[in-house]
């Protein structure tokens, strides 16, 4: 006889998972005492929302399903926003809640939410499991949903009693599911590959719009494969970052609203944008009408709702981005020289580089400059949101996908800390540096008490301005200056760290930075670094809401 | 703009209406009006849609049913050979008199049935595509319509065309 929660962590063992992260609570309790003697880990955040950042940031990092368990109510009301994170950005999670006992449900019960309700508009998928023979396939269909296809967060919610109960049950033979309502197309159209061979023959100035999708399907080594098979050169969005190694000659940087000059004037001018793994959202394309104007457009995505949602598209190839990518580069054969086209690229980015003032005060992106040129490369980089991951993305040279980890879609301010923690468990012989600023890391400042408690060798470099900056930026720019409630008290960080047991360290002028984090690095535990930065520094250059993306203030 | 008649084939399971109709909230497309119930398959359930839209929001909300696990199969009706019906029962004043032998020939006119007779009202029940049903309406308004209710259009195709689970 198993008990529905020892089903549960079988279940999830069969998975292969081996950590998860979650908070107690009432009706968990069965498993809970399950997870008392098992071997499956389970790290205790101090808040649930770390949980189902952390099991994002474990998901992004290593590609494979991050689970997160609370309890019901609060608990998982709590689960939410990370899983509305996870949901925006497709990351594959499995969100698990306990519920009230089936003979209570609907009756506005002690920590009654209608979870499976709340979610449902930001769950890929979601389950109410009312019987615990369902548990097992549901886990199954549950893991399977959520890692293929356009990836994302599945719920299961599980009333007491079906953890409770045992029954006779045995784990059936490990097979693919297989589910009538959902079959992802793999393979792109052979028709529509061909189709979009012939029109990048045709283009004179062709540039290669990569997304997320790029990094979700492992296809890295493809797109670059493309980009030098064509020639071709390849602009990155927030989320696709890493996908094509910063220093690569071909690459252009991030586009859109704090892209690069250069990007977003080549996205201006192109004549053909070949889009993979990207959904033209509103802070890449600026004003619709004028976003890449002169271009016929092919669009790869797994997501068939993605195509031509925002923008009208010329050849859509549905498929997963590293299937159509081989088929395509297994039918390109000749190589078309865009001399003229590259050169003029060449010439935009020699013209207008990323740069920031360099008169010897502590500016946070001279912080980032040196860190990437600390790790060259290796580790693995989170941010929070706000200026703190614009100048992250600008100036942090990324080299291998999947060592950039941001919440892009949704934004979530106070998400870097606990999704770093997450990393560190999916990778955890390498560095991570979670890129904070002093609003965002106080969203999620508790979770202290997490890496200290589990010897996380979590690293917070807090670029630290006493402003919630990226609104005081637009506060500056468009309110005339206006800081409705966008300054915030100093706080030391260092000494709250120290509270929680974690070591620190401030830094207030530019000689300190290199050592300092250094000394992050070196320390086995986790570290905090207070940078007292610029505090009136902003993120340029910027396309204003609803303008053309070359029209950007700033350099 | 036009109006657009989907047939949508989903899981016979708890839940999934919510899951369809809170899609068209969520996404701000506009229902004219949904009808549900179960099919020729016992786990399945065949929901009829009307929506309006232009073809590029059309195809957004067809793409959209078909990214929810439990929706199977999601087809346009509109440009094809169809049938279509929607029922309204309609409880019309009819004092003893003239009126009540004029809404009597105007049911025989409709094709309509008296369901139910009483001192005061009639009942009728009519079913047809939704012009007749709104003719209908119209000219039994003078009489004092009491109560009136309408399902949702319910479409199959002609012929041996149907919307079937593809598996």
């Amino acid at each position: 006889m198993k008990t529905g929660a020892k089903i549960l962590i079988e279940g999830l063992q069969r998975e292969g998972v081996e950590t998860i992260f979650g908070y107690p609570g009432g009706v968990v309790l069965p498993i809970y005492d399950e997870l008392y003697h098992s071997s499956l880990q389970h790290i205790l955040v101090r808040h649930e929302q770390a949980a189902a950042h952390a099991a994002d940031g474990f998901a992004r990092a290593s590609g494979r399903v991050g689970v997160c368990l609370a309890t019901s109510g609060p608990g998982a009301c709590n689960l939410v926003t990370g899983i509305a994170t996870a949901y925006m950005d497709s990351v594959p999670i499995v969100a698990i809640t306990g519920q009230v006992p089936t003979s209570l449900l609907g009756n506005d019960a002690f920590q009654e939410s209608d979870i499976t309700g709340i979610t449902l508009p930001i769950t890929k998928h979601n389950y109410l499991v009312k019987r615990t023979e369902d548990l097992g396939h549901v886990l199954r269909e549950a893991f399977f949903i959520a890692g293929t296809g356009r990836k994302g967060p599945v719920l299961i919610d599980i009333p007491k009693d079906v953890s409770n109960k045992p029954i006779e049950y045995e784990f059936p033979e490990q097979k693919q599911v297989s589910l009538r309502g959902y079959q992802p197309t793999v393979r792109g159209h052979a028709k529509q590959i061909d189709k979009a061979v012939e029109m990048i023959s045709e283009a004179e100035r062709p540039v290669i719009y990569a997304g997320g999708g790029v990094i979700n399907s492992d296809a890295s080594q493809e797109l670059v494969a493309l980009a030098e098979t064509l020639m071709v050169p390849v602009t990155t969005t927030l989320m696709g970052l890493g996908a094509i190694p910063c220093d690569h000659p071909f690459n252009l940087g991030m586009l859109g609203m704090h892209g690069t000059r250069y990007a977003n004037y080549a996205v201006t001018e192109c004549d053909l944008l070949i889009g993979i793994g990207v959904r033209f959202d509103d802070r890449v394309t600026g004003k619709l009408d004028t976003f890449a104007p002169h271009a016929r457009i092919v669009h790869i995505d797994i997501d068939p709702a993605e195509i031509g949602k925002n923008k009208k598209v010329d050849i859509p190839i549905v498929g997963d981005v590293k299937s159509v990518l081989q088929d395509m580069l297994a039918k390109i054969q000749k190589k078309k020289a865009y001399d003229k086209w590259l050169s003029r690229i060449k010439g935009w980015k020699e013209k207008y580089p990323l740069s920031y003032k360099k008169d010897g005060t502590l500016r946070p992106q001279f912080i980032v400059e040196q860190l990437s040129g600390l790790l060259k490369g290796d580790g693995i980089i989170v941010s929070e949101v706000g200026q703190n991951q614009m100048w992250t993305a600008q100036y942090y040279c990324f080299r291998k996908p999947r060592t950039w980890i941001t919440s892009g879609g949704l934004g979530t301010m106070g998400y870097g800390f606990p999704a770093a923690m997450g990393a560190h468990f999916a990778c955890p012989d390498e560095v991570v540096f979670d890129i904070a600023g002093d609003g965002s890391f106080q969203m999620n400042i508790q979770e202290l008490s997490t890496v200290a408690t589990n010897k996380i060798p979590v690293k917070v470099a807090i670029l630290n301005n006493r402003f919630l900056g990226m609104v005081r930026q637009w506060q500056e720019l468009f309110h005339d200056r206006r800081y409705s409630y966008t300054e915030l008290p100093p706080v030391d960080f260092v000494k709250v760290a120290n509270a929680y047991g974690v070591e620190g360290i401030m830094v207030e002028s530019c000689e300190e930075v290199l050592p300092a984090l250094k000394a992050a690095i070196e320390t086995d535990g986790p570290f905090v670094i207070d940078f007292r930065v610029e505090r009136e520094e902003n993120v340029f250059p910027m396309v204003p809401a609803g303008a053309a993306i070359n029209e950007m203030i700033g350099s | 703009m036009k109006p657009h008649t989907l047939s949508v084939l989903v899981e016979n399971k708890a839940g999934v209406l919510s899951r369809v109709s809170g899609l068209f909230s969520r996404r701000g497309f506009n229902i004219e009006s949904l009808a549900v119930g179960t099919c020729e398959e016992p786990d399945m359930s065949r929901i009829t849609i009307v929506c309006i839209g232009d073809d590029a929001q059309i195809e957004q909300v067809m793409k959209q049913l078909n990214k929810l696990i439990d929706v199977i199969k999601v087809s346009d009706l509109t440009d094809n050979e169809r049938v279509e019906r929607e029922l309204a029962l309609i409880k019309v004043a009819a004092e003893p008199g003239t009126s009540r032998a004029e809404i009597m020939q105007l049911a025989t006119i409709f094709r309509a049935q008296i369901i139910d007779v009483a001192s005061k009202t009639i009942v009728l029940a009519v079913t047809g595509d939704t012009e007749k049903i709104d003719a209908m309406e119209k000219l039994l308004r003078q009489y004092g319509i009491k109560e009136l209710v309408r399902t949702g259009k319910i479409a199959l195709l002609r012929g041996t065309k149907t919307v079937k689970s593809t598996k």
